[in-house]
């Protein structure tokens, strides 16, 4: 096979990344994230100007770190949605310009799906239960009939949402989830809080309320335990039960929360009951990141997929289950 | 003997004074913190007893309960000797429409089932018969019908790909037939509007 390099462009949200792969894994992955102040959430034209101010530097060091010039890329990817407009559109700018200029193929990713090949080719998964746990997304899915499809999610706000806002309602600086699960490991009072589990799905609005309320009259460090706990039981429930349903034997956990310990334990432990086998990416690649979008972005390109610079547009809210899966990662894998 | 690991409960098959019947036990989790693991066990187990005889009382086929024991979360109950839908309804697609008729059933009486998927319905004799009463209660709001509407949509998806389209129809078509769909259909859709259609950070 001839060797494809791939440069992947991801600017959905927080994150502005380049990254080089080609079939032999990831040659580099550069990263720059915006942040936003304390107490404040994501500013999608800050984040945006941020991510053109650095784009550069990141472009310049990702190809460095690689080892590759420009010119000897064959492929470019972008993240083409779901994200923030402003965003996303910088990183489209970007693709579209090197296209342009150095005459290569465009290749549209989006990043979910992109999220979940990255999950399969580090860990190794084959046909996993996968849950996507992100700042945008929460979804289990399973690959059937060339789509992922939807086997529970949530009904109003994702994980990451939960805990960015409730962290924000305290004062800190979003992204949140680190220093909630600091406090929380401090703390072994549970204080009820409301657990609402739909079949397969969860919904996290009245749990987000009422923990809002409790953090005025409690410690900081109970209600961040109480909320873990309870969000986090919630989803492993969901989990378990589209497990026990789908009877698969393996768990993919992909997405920026999947850093999270104590949540990775629960799962662990629900994978023991049934028998499946857990695969949590790496800490280093469950958030954003280009590699995801490279990676994905060579899978499509080796199916025959690519765009022109004219259609290379951005799609905000770009639903992964409309996504037709028709690349062949194993090909790709050995 | 264990035959079935649920998602929550310990499916055994076991003899119940020289009858067969089923004792669906849930179990602890020990990762799971205590007090919440005691108070989801124990409050779905009565609920689950209660919402079983509330659904039969309605018209809707559901196991017998033998015993019930909130203590150690325990229920026996009736033993269904059937498959699951899951299983049959890619061959008979008709079996969607008695889905809906019996979830109409149960909407109209303002029953929310709270986890259908086609693992809950057993086929005994050509019938339905519905189970996993777990995550159910009693309800008159559209919203509530409307995301156990859902539900039945998502797991059609999903699990059944191949036939997904006709099936909703066909449930949808039986459902109407007992309790009228539209204004929860209407419903439906802003949910989904609300979740994953919904894509702002
Ligand atoms: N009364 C019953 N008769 C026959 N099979 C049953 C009965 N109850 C449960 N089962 C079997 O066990 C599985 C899981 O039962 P369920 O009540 O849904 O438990 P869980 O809530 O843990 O999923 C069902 O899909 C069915 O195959």
């Amino acid at each position: 096979m001839i060797i494809v390099f791939c440069l992947g462009i991801e600017s959905t949200a927080h994150t502005f990344s380049c990254s080089v792969v080609n079939e032999g894994g990831i040659l580099s992955d550069v990263r720059s994230v915006y942040k936003a102040s304390e107490g404040k959430g994501i500013h999608p034209r800050e984040a945006a100007i941020h991510h053109a101010d650095n784009s550069k530097k990141v472009l310049d060091t990702a190809l460095n770190d690689a080892r590759i010039s420009i010119k000897d890329i064959d492929v470019i990817a972008y993240s083409k949605g779901p994200g923030l407009g402003p965003c996303l559109r910088v990183g489209a700018v970007i693709a579209r310009a090197l296209a342009v200029y150095y005459n290569k193929p465009l290749v549209p990713v989006n990043h979910a799906v992109a999220h979940l090949e990255l999950g399969m080719m580090l860990t190794r998964a084959n046909d996993p239960l996968a849950l996507l746990i992100s700042g945008g997304h929460c979804m289990i899915l399973a690959l059937s009939n060339n789509r992922w499809r939807v086997f529970g999610e949530t009904l109003d706000i994702t994980l990451g949402q939960l805990l960015d806002q409730f962290g924000r309602e305290a004062g800190f600086a979003s992204p949140c989830g680190a220093i909630i699960e600091e406090l929380a490991e401090r703390s072994h009072n549970y204080y009820t809080l409301p657990y609402s589990i739909k079949g397969n799905d969860v919904s996290y609005s009245g749990l987000l309320t009422a923990a809002k309320k409790a953090l005025k009259s409690n410690r900081l460090e109970d209600i961040c335990y109480s909320l873990q706990e309870t969000a986090f039981s919630m989803l492993t429930e969901a989990v378990e039960r589209a497990l026990a349903f789908t009877e698969k034997r393996e768990l993919l956990v992909v997405g920026g929360v999947a850093a999270n310990k104590r949540l990775a334990y629960l799962l662990e432990q629900v994978c023991k009951l049934h028998d499946a086998k857990l695969f949590v990416v790496p800490t280093k690649f469950a958030g954003d990141c280009g590699a995801q979008i490279a990676w994905t972005g060579l899978l499509e390109y080796h199916a025959g997929i690519s765009i022109k610079v004219e259609d290379a547009t951005v799609i905000q809210s770009w639903r992964l289950d409309t996504v037709d899966i028709i690349w062949n990662r194993q090909t790709l894998l050995h | 003997m264990l035959i079935k690991r649920g998602a929550e409960a310990e499916i055994r098959l076991i003899d119940w004074y020289g009858k067969k019947a089923i004792s669906k036990l849930r179990i602890s989790k020990p990762y799971r913190n205590k007090i919440l693991d005691e108070s989801i066990r124990k409050h779905r187990t009565i609920h689950e007893a209660y919402m079983l005889h509330i659904a039969k009382n309605a018209g809707v086929s559901t196991p017998c309960i033998y015993f019930l024991d909130p203590i150690n979360s325990e229920i026996i109950m009736e033993y269904i000797d059937g498959i699951i839908v899951k299983d049959m309804i890619d061959k008979d697609i008709e079996l969607s429409r008695e889905m809906g008729k019996i979830v109409g059933k149960l909407h109209k009486n303002d029953i929310i089932h709270g986890d259908l998927t086609t693992s809950n319905f057993l086929i005994k004799n050509d019938k339905l018969v519905l189970i996993d009463f777990g995550l159910s209660f009693k309800s008159k709001r559209i919203e509530d019908k409307a995301v156990d509407i859902r539900l039945v949509k998502e797991i059609l998806s999903s699990a059944h790909v191949d036939i997904f389209e006709k099936a909703l129809r066909l449930f949808l078509d039986g459902y109407n037939s007992v309790y009228e769909i539209d204004k929860i259909l209407e419903k439906v859709k802003k949910i989904e509007m609300r979740g994953r259609y919904a894509r702002v950070i």
